[in-house]
């Protein structure tokens, strides 16, 4: 052996992880992806800003055309939902089975509230004959909204993923509740960018 | 094992286990590296031979290899598209990244072994819709300009569709690896003793991570504009075409890098073992990757010099794309310096690192010399600039590549190839690459514009030169692939698992190392370039 190395007793003896490692390395890989999110909208942001400065009249003429009620609805829905996640991933902590269930439905159920409202809102725009092509504006508009909604549609697919693992018991010894805590830390993302996305488009001033 | 006596456990080398199933469904990082090595190396040999084809065109003025100019320009689209995002962007980073980084830090696997696994699979998703585009493949050139790319009537969504599928691979990877060499390294092994091939990673993660997604935004509304006609890039709607450019160089700028940087890392772990010297500078080689990586950020508009951009924007732009070559300069100055006084040992992986040193500094120099506003101007789409970009992307990152592939070869697949005829194959690879490219700098500053099938009388004697290189040049690769290939067939295992003398952890495995690396997780007592002070050791013992 070289001499830059000994063997010696170390912590990391067993074959596994520990589960402190886990949970770490976990809640950091998700924080690097969100940052990667945050990227790819991001994009989206910076080609809002621009063609907004060039069109000003452009954009507040076609946002009248969205229904700000049913804007408001769906983020009062998801701010909900973030904060039933929150109680969700406490419960978690608290090994409380029952109501880790309760809430990560409840959540899931919010999402689904979002996805039927949004499905509403954009069969009003295609009736009106208003499609991605029309203007700038509504192209930002659909891009935007509809890659959140694909965001919201994943983190529905890990909520429900959660659900079923919850059932299992998966998250009953020791901490064991790393995914419901990393799976939080996503759906919070996807309404924190929805927090952005409603004030852009739907109340310009 | 558990009272702590080191005994013989049997070394079950990764390699023992047979069947697709046991590759397919394999979370060792040893066997993914193995995957990714296998892949990108069949796409380098498509793109190689899509280039071999073109050149062959090019060796007269008139069109008589392809039938069409279109079949020319699906010829470069292919080359520069596979070479990009299928070969070298995901090239050392996944393949070397992931056999070396667990091992050099001491640790089992990577922090997510499944989500390895699962950014193999997606890079093969990628691949298979790119693939699934070859029927009509796109004539865009490897970064799909708008308008064109919009107008154009080739399939540009499949292949763009593909390369952003590898961008998730390419994000979920990096995000591994920083994990990793955050949480996992072996007890001892601080970030003042980690070895510069972890340190070039981490920078490259950090970029995958940071540029990928806005390369992934750019492609998606691409696709958008194609489908749905959202018009972000098209005049005629108020879009905008040069926002494409903008976007798409946020990224592609900063991914010469993630190309790069990786070979960075490998020149600085070969160099030190064959010169027998501490690496000279640690410190300035490791922050100056990073130096890179941030500036990498901030230059991509020279991309851009003859777009019709503000003149103010183009002289800071000019600046800080002059101001990379002084970390990159750092780097070169320090591998030189541990050269100075050392006893040079020109094995095959050693000889690839010179070539590294030289060719890159031609390549990076000719970038200086590009980043000058009035330069780039009557230089910008010649061939000066191909010229220049490969003597970074070949004399630097594949280089590299090579040096690696001969350096651990031993270790990852535990045989042993024929030094001399690498020797002769590094030899052709050397001259071959000079003779395509370097009559390419003439050219192109007598003013042969890029990506022409066809070509004015005057240019013949450098295009038939240039293309007589390519032929040496693919027969050194081709002696180098059947050299690295044979010996897998054959029986026999390396005498040492350290033949090389390296002091880095990964060297202190059986080769091949067995399934988890370790029996037991090692504790680091010192850096991994300390071999001057074991040479007066040996001395004074002499």
């Amino acid at each position: 052996m070289s001499s830059t190395v000994e063997h010696a007793e170390s912590h990391a003896h067993g074959h596994g992880l520990g589960d402190a490692v886990t949970h770490n390395a976990a809640k950091f890989g998700m924080w690097l992806f969100l940052g990667t999110e945050i990227l790819l909208f991001g994009g989206l942001f910076a080609a809002y800003a621009l063609f907004r400065a060039k069109f000003p009249d452009l954009f507040y003429d076609s946002h009248k055309k969205l229904d700000v009620t049913l804007g408001a609805v769906n983020t009062i829905v998801l701010i909900f939902s973030s904060f039933t996640m929150a109680l969700a991933v406490s419960a978690s902590q608290k090994r409380n089975r029952k109501w880790l269930m309760i809430l990560l439905s409840v959540t899931f159920i919010c999402g689904a509230a979002f996805g039927v409202n949004k499905y509403f809102e954009y069969s009003a725009k295609f009736h009106h004959n208003i499609f991605p092509d029309t203007n700038i504006f509504f192209a930002l508009y659909f891009m935007m909204t509809g890659l959140h909604m694909l965001h919201v549609f994943v983190g529905m697919g890990i909520i429900f993923a959660l659900i079923i693992m919850a059932k299992q018991g998966r998250f009953k010894e020791g901490n064991r509740y790393t995914p419901v805590e990393v799976g939080g830390l996503y759906w919070h993302l996807v309404d924190l960018i929805w927090i952005y996305l409603f004030p852009l488009l739907y109340l310009i001033g | 094992m558990a009272n702590g006596v080191m005994t013989q456990t049997q070394h079950i080398p990764y390699l023992a286990q047979k069947g697709l199933k046991s590759w397919i469904l394999t979370t060792d990082h040893k066997r993914i590296g193995i995957l990714y090595l296998v892949t990108i190396s069949f796409f380098f040999m498509i793109a190689g031979l899509a280039a071999l084809g073109m050149r062959y065109e090019l060796m007269t003025p008139e069109l008589d290899f392809f039938r069409t100019a279109t079949e020319y320009n699906v010829a470069f689209t292919l080359h520069g598209s596979l070479m990009v995002f299928f070969f070298i962007v995901p090239g050392i980073a996944a393949s070397f990244g992931n056999f070396l980084i667990p091992l050099m830090i001491g640790a089992r696997d990577v922090a997510f072994p499944r989500i390895n696994l699962l950014s193999f699979w997606i890079y093969l998703v990628g691949t298979a819709i790119l693939l699934s585009a070859l029927a009509q493949p796109a004539d865009t050139g490897w970064t799909f300009y708008t308008p064109y790319s919009i107008q154009t009537g080739t399939k540009v969504i499949m292949i763009t569709l593909g390369v952003f599928v590898l961008g998730f691979s390419s994000i979920l990877t990096g995000m591994n690896f920083i994990v990793t060499i955050h949480k996992l390294r072996a007890p001892g092994m601080t970030w003042s003793r980690l070895p510069l091939f972890i340190w070039a990673s981490y920078a490259t993660a950090i970029l995958q991570l940071l540029a990928t997604p806005v390369v992934g935004i750019t492609l998606l509304l691409l696709i958008a504009e194609r489908a749905f006609d959202i018009g972000f890039f098209d005049p005629a709607k108020g879009g905008d075409p040069i926002l494409f450019q903008n976007f798409f160089w946020f990224y592609s700028h900063p991914a010469v890098y993630i190309m790069v940087i990786p070979a960075f890392g490998i020149i600085s772990e070969i160099i030190p073992v064959f010169a027998r010297k501490p690496i000279f500078g640690y410190k300035a080689i490791a922050y100056s990757s990073f130096a890179i990586a941030i500036i990498s950020f901030f230059v991509w508009l020279h991309h851009m010099f003859v777009s019709g951009i503000s003149e103010t924007a183009a002289a800071i732009f000019s600046f800080l794309t002059m101001l990379v070559a002084i970390p990159t300069a750092v780097k070169v100055f320090n591998w030189t310096a541990t050269l100075y006084k050392g006893s040079i040992d020109f094995h095959s992986s050693m000889l690839y690192a010179l070539s590294f040193i030289v060719l890159f500094t031609v390549g990076g120099l000719t970038g200086v010399y590009l980043g000058a506003l009035a330069v780039d101007v009557h230089l910008h789409d010649t061939y000066f600039i191909v010229a220049h970009m490969h003597y970074v992307m070949i004399g630097g990152t594949v280089m590299g590549f090579f040096g690696a592939l001969h350096f651990w070869y031993q270790k990852w697949f535990g045989k042993v190839f024929d030094e001399l005829t690498a020797k002769v194959a590094w030899f052709l690879i050397f001259v071959g690459f000079n003779v395509t490219f370097f009559p390419q700098f003439f050219m192109g500053f007598q003013g042969m514009p890029r990506r022409y099938a066809t070509y004015p009388e005057e240019y013949i004697s450098y295009h038939s030169l240039s293309t007589y290189g390519s032929w040496i040049l693919g027969l050194g690769i081709l002696i180098m692939t059947v050299n690295l290939l044979i010996p897998l067939w054959k029986k026999g295992r390396p005498e040492s698992s350290n033949p090389y003398g390296s002091l880095s952890l990964e060297w202190q495995v059986p080769s091949p190392p067995p399934h988890e690396n370790f029996d037991e997780i090692p504790t680091v007592t010192d850096w991994t370039y300390s071999y001057g002070k074991n040479r007066s050791e040996a001395n004074a013992k002499k």
